[in-house]
C-alpha cells in the first residue's frame, strides 16, 4: 500500500544529535523503517550493529533483527529477506566482507536493493584494523553501487538516498555506502536528525512489483540460463547501473527540497577549484587533512584544489572528465593498492585515468597511495603530494606512482 | 510496536489418510530434465503436494537447482528461487523472516505460507551445515528445511560428499591399483546431530519417498508445528549409484529394511520410530544384511567379502550398540539411564 506523502508540518523540526557515523547509519535504519537486518561482528562495521541492537532492544525500531553465524549467511538472509519485499540493511568489514563474496556476487544479479554499510578496513593478514578501501573495492564490477561518505551527516544521508535509488525499479541494484574504519565509523560529530514524516515524503515503501517471490505471483527466480540468455541478463544489470546516474540526480533534488541540505553535484564535491592551477582527487575522510592543507597552501598563493569522489559506481565519467581537464595536473590520493595494474597505481587512480582518455585536454595525472592500514594521511603528506603535482605541471619528469608517507 | 514475539500464522495441515486421500494437484509438473529413475525429482514433487499451492521454495544449487528450472520452463507452479548451494538454512530464514516483518508490520496480508528450502547433500550435510544450525535456533521462524541426500556432488559428475557411504565408487573416490577404497570416511548422521544439538527445534525427520505417503505426512508435520524444522531423504540415484532406473524405489526400501536408513521423527523430544524400521526395532520384521542392498549398485562392485563384513559390522554397532539405536551414537556410562555396555 503507497502511503501517503505527509506535508511537512511546522511541528516537525529537526533534531541535532552528537553521534558517530556508524550510529548516523542505525538512526538512518529507524527513520527508513527497515524491515529485516542482519548482524556479524567484525571491526569497525559493527559499531553500526550494537547501536541498531539498542534500537531494537528499547523498542525504537521495529524489525526482524538476526544475528547471523557468519558474513556469508548475513547477506544471504537479506537477499532473501528482500525478495520476499522487506527493506533490508546488512553490513561487513575487511575479510568478512570477502567472506560474504559469494553472495555479494548473486545480489546484484539478483536485482536486490539491499544496502549495505562496509566499515572499510584493512584486509588482514597480518592484521589491522584501520581504514584501507580494498574491501568495499571488490565489488566495482559487480552491480553494486558504491558510495564513500566522509562525516556522520553525510553517512545518514546518503543511507535514504541509498534505499531511495536502490529500490527505485529502474535499479534495482545494491548499495554500499563506503565508511572510512574509525575516523568516520567511531568519531562523533554533531548530526541533524530529519523528523520521519521528512523521510516518509522522501522515501517511499519499497515495491518488489512483478518481481516479488509470493504465492500470488507464483515466478521461478535465478533459473538455469547459461549462454542462451546470461548475455542478455547481464546487459540488463549494465542498463540499470546507467539509469542509476539519472536516478541518484532526482534523489539528491527531492533530498534537497524536501531536508533543506544540497549536495550540489551527487557525485562528487570540489573544494577551493574555482581557480586552482592543480587537484588533488580522493575518496572519504582523507579530506578533512587535504582540506586542512589547501587552506594553508592557499594563504601561501598556492592554486591547489580538492575533488572529493562520492559515488564510484555508478562512476561519473564524463561529469569528472570535464572538471578535471581544467586543471594543469591532477594528483589521485588512492586509500586502496592494484598489485599489477597499469602503472601500479591505485584503483581510483586508473579509473580517472580511463575516464579521462578521450578528453580533450588530459592533464598530467600522478598516482599516490597513501594512508594504507589505517595510516594517517597528514597534512605534510598533502604538502608533499601536492608539490609532486605542480612539478608535473610544469612539465618536470614524473613518476607514475608514489607511495606517500612510507618508511624508506 | 506489535507483539514482537508472535510467529506468523501456521497452516492446519491434517495427515493425509491414505494414497486414495492425495490430492490430485500437482506443484511440481513438466519442464524438468531429471535423470530417468530419479528419486529426488519425486521427492520435489511429494514435498510440494504435501505442502499445496500456498507456498514458497527455495532451492540451494544442485541436481534439483540445475536440472529442475531450465530458463523459461520451470517446472514450479509455486515462487520458487535459487539459493547458493550452503545457504538453504539463510534462505529459509529470510524469507520467513520478511514474512514476520512484513506481516506484523501490516505490509503484507497475514496468512499461512509455507516456506521450504531444500538442499542436497553437499549443500546440507558439507557446505550448508552451519547455516542450517543457526537456522535451526531461530523458533520465531516458521520454515523447513529439506536435505534430499542422493549421496554425491551427483550434478557435477558424482562426487563424494560428507555423506557418501564408506567406500563407495565416486569420480573423486575411484577404486585403484593400489587403493581399492579411496573413500574410508563413515556417512554423517545428520538428523541426528542437527535433532540433539537444537533442542528448541520442534521437528527433525528422517524419510524415503519409497515410502510416498508417510513422507509427505511428515511434510506435513514439519510444515504445520511451527518453528524451524528439518527433514533428510535419502534419494536412490540411478546415475551416482550406477543401477537400473526402474530400482529406484526397490533400493529405497532396501536402505530402510537392511537398517542403513532408519526411518523416525523427533516431534517436541520425543522420538519415534515410524514404518519398516519400527518393525525391526520391536523384532517383528528382520533386518536384512547390507549385502543384499551393497550388492545391486556398481558403486560397490569393488568390495570384497571383507569390505562387505567391515560394512554390516558398522550398521550392527549402529543397532546393536548406539544409545539410541540408529539415531544417537554413543553409549553411555551412565547406569540407571538407557546406557548400554
Amino acid at each position: 500500500m503507497a502511503r501517503v506523502a505527509e506535508q511537512v508540518g511546522p511541528a516537525e523540526a529537526e533534531r541535532e544529535e552528537l553521534i558517530s557515523g556508524s550510529e548516523a547509519i542505525a538512526v538512518a535504519c529507524k527513520l527508513a523503517d527497515v524491515d529485516v537486518i542482519t548482524a556479524y561482528p567484525i571491526r569497525p562495521y559493527d559499531t553500526v550493529m550494537q547501536y541498531v541492537a539498542k534500537l531494537v532492544a528499547n523498542g525504537e525500531l521495529d524489525c526482524e533483527y538476526i544475528v547471523a553465524e557468519s558474513e556469508h549467511s548475513q547477506f544471504e538472509i537479506v537477499k532473501h529477506a528482500s525478495a520476499a519485499g522487506a527493506r533490508v540493511f546488512c553490513g561487513s568489514s575487511g575479510v568478512g566482507w570477502m567472506y560474504a563474496f559469494e553472495a555479494l556476487t548473486v545480489t546484484p544479479a539478483l536485482r536486490i536493493p539491499l544496502v549495505a554499510m562496509v566499515g572499510n578496513r584493512a584486509l588482514d593478514d597480518p592484521g589491522a584494523f584501520g581504514v584501507e578501501h580494498n574491501d568495499a573495492l571488490a565489488v566495482r564490477d559487480l552491480g553494486w553501487l558504491l558510495v564513500w561518505v566522509d562525516t556522520a551527516q553525510e553517512a545518514l544521508d546518503t543511507a535514504l538516498i541509498a534505499w531511495r535509488v536502490a529500490e527505485d525499479r529502474r535499479v534495482f541494484l545494491p548499495c554500499a555506502i563506503g565508511c572510512d574504519g574509525a575516523f568516520l565509523t567511531h568519531s562523533q560529530s554533531m548530526v541533524k536528525v530529519p523528523p520521519p514524516s521528512w523521510v516518509r515524503q522522501f522515501l517511499p515503501p519499497y515495491d518488489r512489483g512483478d518481481l516479488l517471490l509470493h504465492p500470488d505471483n507464483p515466478i521461478t527466480v535465478a533459473p538455469q540460463v547459461n549462454e542462451d540468455w546470461l548475455m542478455e541478463l547481464r546487459k540488463h544489470n549494465d542498463e540499470a547501473m546507467k539509469r542509476a546516474r539519472v536516478v541518484l540526480r532526482e534523489a539528491y533534488a527531492d533530498f534537497e527540497r524536501i531536508f533543506g541540505r544540497a549536495y550540489g553535484n551527487p557525485f562528487f564535491e570540489e573544494y577551493r577549484t574555482e581557480d586552482a592551477e592543480v587537484v588533488l582527487v580522493g575518496m572519504g575522510t582523507l579530506s578533512m587533512p587535504v582540506k586542512v592543507a589547501v587552506r594553508q597552501m592557499r594563504q601561501q598563493g598556492v592554486r591547489v584544489g580538492f575533488v572529493r569522489l562520492r559515488w564510484f559506481r555508478p562512476f561519473p565519467t564524463e561529469e569528472l572528465a570535464t572538471t578535471l581537464s581544467r586543471f594543469r595536473a591532477v594528483g589521485v590520493i588512492d586509500r586502496d593498492y592494484s598489485f599489477g595494474s597499469p602503472h601500479a597505481s591505485g584503483v581510483l587512480a586508473n579509473e580517472i585515468r580511463a575516464a579521462l582518455y578521450n578528453s580533450l585536454a588530459r592533464p598530467p595525472l600522478v598516482s599516490f597511495i597513501c594512508g594504507l592500514g589505517g595510516r594517517e594521511v597528514t597534512v605534510p603528506n598533502v604538502l608533499e603530494m601536492t608539490e609532486l603535482v605542480r612539478r608535473a605541471a610544469a612539465g618536470e619528469p614524473a613518476e607514475s606512482t608514489y607511495w606517500i608517507g612510507i618508511r624508506q | 510496536m506489535a507483539d514482537s514475539l508472535a510467529t506468523t500464522p501456521l497452516p492446519t495441515l491434517e495427515p493425509f489418510k491414505g494414497v486414495k486421500k492425495v490430492p490430485l494437484e500437482e506443484y511440481f509438473t513438466s519442464g524438468h530434465r531429471t535423470c530417468q529413475g530419479c528419486e529426488s525429482a519425486l521427492v520435489m514433487k511429494l514435498m510440494v503436494k504435501a505442502a499445496g499451492p500456498r507456498t514458497i521454495v527455495l532451492g540451494s544449487t544442485g541436481c534439483m537447482y540445475v536440472a529442475n528450472t531450465t530458463y523459461y520452463s520451470t517446472s514450479w507452479v509455486v515462487p520458487w528461487m535459487h539459493t547458493q548451494l550452503g545457504s538453504s538454512g539463510s534462505a529459509g530464514l529470510g524469507t520467513a523472516a520478511a514474512l514476520r516483518a512484513l506481516m506484523r508490520k501490516g505490509k503484507l496480508r497475514s496468512e499461512p505460507i509455507n516456506v521450504i528450502a531444500f538442499c542436497g547433500d553437499g549443500g546440507g550435510a558439507d557446505m550448508g551445515l552451519s547455516a542450517i544450525s543457526a537456522a535451526l535456533t531461530h523458533t520465531e521462524y516458521n520454515f523447513l528445511i529439506l536435505l534430499y541426500d542422493n549421496e554425491s556432488y551427483a550434478n557435477t559428475d558424482i562426487q563424494l560428499s560428507g555423506l557418501t557411504p564408506y567406500g563407495a565408487h565416486t569420480t573423486f573416490s575411484p577404486p585403484g591399483s593400489a587403493k581399492r577404497i579411496l573413500h574410508q570416511r563413515w556417512k554423517k548422521n545428520v538428523a541426528g546431530m542437527l535433532a540433539a544439538g537444537h533442542p528448541s527445534c520442534r521437528y527433525v525427520a528422517t524419510v524415503c519417498a519409497s515410502y510416498a505417503v508417510e513422507m509427505m505426512n511428515r511434510v506435513r508435520k514439519a510444515l504445520s508445528i511451527g518453528g524451524p524444522t528439518f527433514i533428510h531423504s535419502l534419494d536412490p540415484c540411478p546415475k551416482g549409484w550406477d543401477y537400473d532406473p526402474m530400482l529406484s524405489h526397490e533400493l529405497g526400501e532396501l536402505a530402510v529394511e537392511c537398517g542403513i536408513w532408519p526411518l523416525y521423527e523427533v516431534e517436541d523430544h520425543r522420538l519415534k520410530l515410524y514404518g519398516r524400521t519400527k518393525g525391526i526395532a520391536e523384532g517383528r520384521s528382520r533386518r536384512r544384511p547390507v549385502r543384499d542392498y551393497l550388492l545391486r549398485q556398481g558403486r560397490f562392485a569393488h568390495f570384497t567379502d571383507d569390505d562387505i563384513d567391515y560394512f554390516q559390522a558398522k550398521v550392527d554397532e549402529m543397532w546393536e550398540r548406539w544409545i539410541i539405536p540408529g539415531v544417537i551414537p554413543f553409549a553411555s556410562e551412565i547406569t540407571n539411564g538407557r546406557g548400554s555396555d
